[in-house]
């Protein structure tokens, strides 16, 4: 039987209307399934261009179906193909290139001035456990022990002698390996990092205790140092990667933090909501601190051994921090319209 | 999450409506979705972490093939340059990337599902109906971490110590089983990171279009009159019933079996005073289907629906 004798002979309405239809649904249903199995280039630019029309006629067939037609499988059948074409329509659409294309584009620095109150915050706290791991160690040096684990100092602990500490600033006992050791410093700091961020879950505290704890190892390093005079060595042995990496951990922390606070102060919005707005812009943080450590691991692991001086460390150390600086502050700023 | 459901008629009663939901599209119109259990959510990330092993395994062969090749070419096999140095980079970026990309990269794709989810059948969807973002997707994946990975080394680190006697390392696992245990909590069975994300797990639909429920009624018998002809119901005996009468009988006649058919076409008779017959049941029931889905349709014409038989007439 054709469609068109099948039409004249149906006897409910709501047959008919599901005949006149059909059609469009079933090639839906098609293009549908093909690029839930990920053949979508298999599709003609007709079907592409076809999806969302047929989706919306989809939508309005299934409003009208349930408004008028008591057929129960053929409602189900509307019902689900209207959710599995939904989530084509509405997927992730974007493809990877685009994405890191609008995510350098500013989507980056957009979403790490949105956090700015959180990066102070981050900032003073950082700042704040070096202190106190320097006051601490100043005070009583058996605080190193406790504050900086066994395997980080064999030669760097306190009473160490001047020789011994300048040994482990300069010199290229370390050159063998230099791309192994990045690799392991890069996965091992972004761990690091993305536990900080996904601690802010529980409303930020234990992010901002990491911070001080790792910040509190950097202050009572730093005094050790302090104490033979290579302070100032130290820091530029620091700062080649230190800049970047610490930016990299900052950024995390108050990630963390935004995540925490707008869950405890959601302010007007749901709870719920709050959290997610504040999550999906802190994630787009996480993407560029991870990206921003694997620059730290590397400056780490090739940088700061082939450059042996404290002037040429401070100067690609203040390099990165300026660059990285230039591009939060003033990449990718909407030009204001005038009266908006 | 429109509390209608006593109101809206097309709003899905499943076998468990604990996790029925509505989900409003950006069109306006309201879906039938039914949240993922938790038991299908262990079940998928089980799978997963299976999964994620089998290609560590793989990969850890690979770069050990890798490295047999460049120690038969002469390398040195302990020193960290050169070849040697470059396969430990491999592996060491390699697992950071298995580990935390491999759920990203496939809730990217167009099933917004890991292999495991596929597998049970579930997907991630924006909870509030808007599109799925990539930031959605990295944020509710970064939270992994935090549930399941740090309670999984804290578990195996405190074991290897020996020191989960300790009422301090008892106090840090409850804390890390807090979040592991954080979806049982909630009746969305949102972990953190959808918590984060604004996403929640979902069970795919897949139904096929099934036939008109009852064709015979279109056909012409060989005497020129349709077959169903000598069936004519009275008003009276179409009021017996209302929509959930309706669907069962859409559901006997879907599924055809001829025991049913008989069942059901007797059961009828009594109800309307009729003599049954025999032999003929499937025309009749297609008769008597089609002639109370026209009546139950045309009174949903003007506003009034009827239930079940229990309902008072529209």
């Amino acid at each position: 039987m054709s469609t068109e004798q099948a039409l004249s002979a149906a006897v409910l309405r709501s047959d008919r209307f599901r005949l006149e239809r059909e059609a469009d649904w079933i090639r839906l249903e098609d293009i549908v399934t093909k690029m839930e199995k990920g053949k979508s280039r298999r599709l003609s630019d007709d079907d592409v261009l076809a999806l969302p029309t047929l989706y919306r006629t989809l939508l309005s067939s299934l409003s009208i179906a349930r408004e008028n037609s008591l057929d129960a499988g053929l409602i189900d059948y509307l019902e689900g193909l209207a959710l599995r074409s939904y989530f084509l329509v509405y997927g992730t659409q974007t493809s990877f290139a685009r994405w890191l294309g609008s995510f350098f584009g500013g989507g980056w620095s957009r979403a790490v001035r949105a956090i700015q109150f959180d990066i102070w915050i981050a900032l003073f706290v950082m700042i704040a456990g070096a202190v106190i791991g320097y006051i601490l160690v100043a005070g009583d040096s058996d605080w190193f022990y406790a504050l900086v684990p066994g395997n980080f100092s064999e030669v760097r602990v306190p009473g160490a002698s001047e020789e011994a500490l300048r040994g482990t600033l300069f010199g290229a006992q370390n050159e063998d390996g230099l791309g192994v050791f990045a690799a392991f410093l890069f996965s091992n700091n972004a761990q690091v990092a993305i536990v900080a961020f996904a601690l802010g879950f529980a409303f930020a505290i234990p992010s901002i205790l990491l911070l001080i704890h790792n910040m509190a190892l950097l202050g009572a390093m730093l005094w050790v140092f302090a104490q033979r005079g290579l302070t100032t060595d130290f820091v530029g042995w620091l700062s080649i990667h230190g800049t970047t990496e610490l930016f990299a951990i900052l950024l995390a922390g108050a990630a963390g933090i935004h995540v925490g606070r707008s869950i405890a102060f959601p302010g007007t919005r749901s709870h719920l909501k709050a959290a997610s707005d504040a999550g999906k812009r802190a994630a787009l943080v996480m993407a560029g601190v991870i990206l921003m450590l694997i620059c730290a691991g590397l400056l780490e692991g090739f940088a700061r051994q082939l450059i042996d001086n404290t002037a040429g460390r401070f100067g690609v150390g203040g390099g990165m921090l300026l660059l990285w600086l230039l591009y939060f502050i003033g990449f990718g700023r909407e030009r204001r319209r005038p009266g908006a | 999450m429109s509390d209608s459901s006593a109101v809206e008629p097309w709003i899905r009663r499943s076998t468990n409506p604990k996790f029925d939901r509505i989900l409003v599209t950006p069109e306006g119109v309201p879906l039938n979705v039914t949240v993922a259990t938790a038991g299908a959510r262990v079940g998928a990330l089980l799978l997963d972490l299976v999964l994620i092993q089998l290609i560590s395994i793989v990969i850890a062969l690979l770069c050990r093939a890798l490295a047999f090749f460049f120690v038969m070419g002469g390398a040195d096999f302990f020193g960290s340059d050169g070849p040697m140095g470059f396969v430990r980079i491999v592996y060491l970026i390699s697992n950071f990337l298995l580990l935390n990309g491999y759920f990203i990269f496939f809730e990217l794709g167009h099933r917004s599902a890991t292999w495991g989810k596929r597998a049970v059948g579930i997907r991630v969807a924006s909870r509030d109906g808007s599109r799925l973002t990539a930031e959605a997707i990295i944020a509710r994946n970064i939270v992994r971490t935090v549930e399941l990975f740090l309670p999984l080394a804290f578990l195996s680190s405190a074991e290897a110590s020996g020191t989960m006697s300790d009422l301090t390392a008892w106090a840090g696992f409850l804390w890390v089983l807090m979040f592991l245990l954080f979806p049982l909590f909630n009746k969305d069975r949102l972990r953190g990171g959808d918590v984060i994300a604004g996403t929640w797990v979902i069970q795919n639909v897949r139904k096929n279009l099934g036939a008109i429920v009852a064709p015979s009624v279109a056909k012409i018998s060989v005497d020129g009159a349709p077959l169903t002809a000598r069936y004519q119901f009275s008003d009276a005996d179409l009021s017996v019933y209302g929509e959930y009468e309706l669907q069962a009988l859409e559901n006997v006649l879907r599924s055809d079996h001829d025991d049913a058919l008989e069942k059901v076409a007797a059961s009828i008779c009594q109800k309307i005073g009729w003599e049954p017959g025999s032999g003929d049941e499937r025309i009749f029931l297609e008769a008597y289907y089609t002639a109370l889905r026209a009546r139950l349709e045309r009174s949903m014409k003007f506003g009034k629906r009827r239930k079940d038989k229990f309902s008072a007439h529209e």
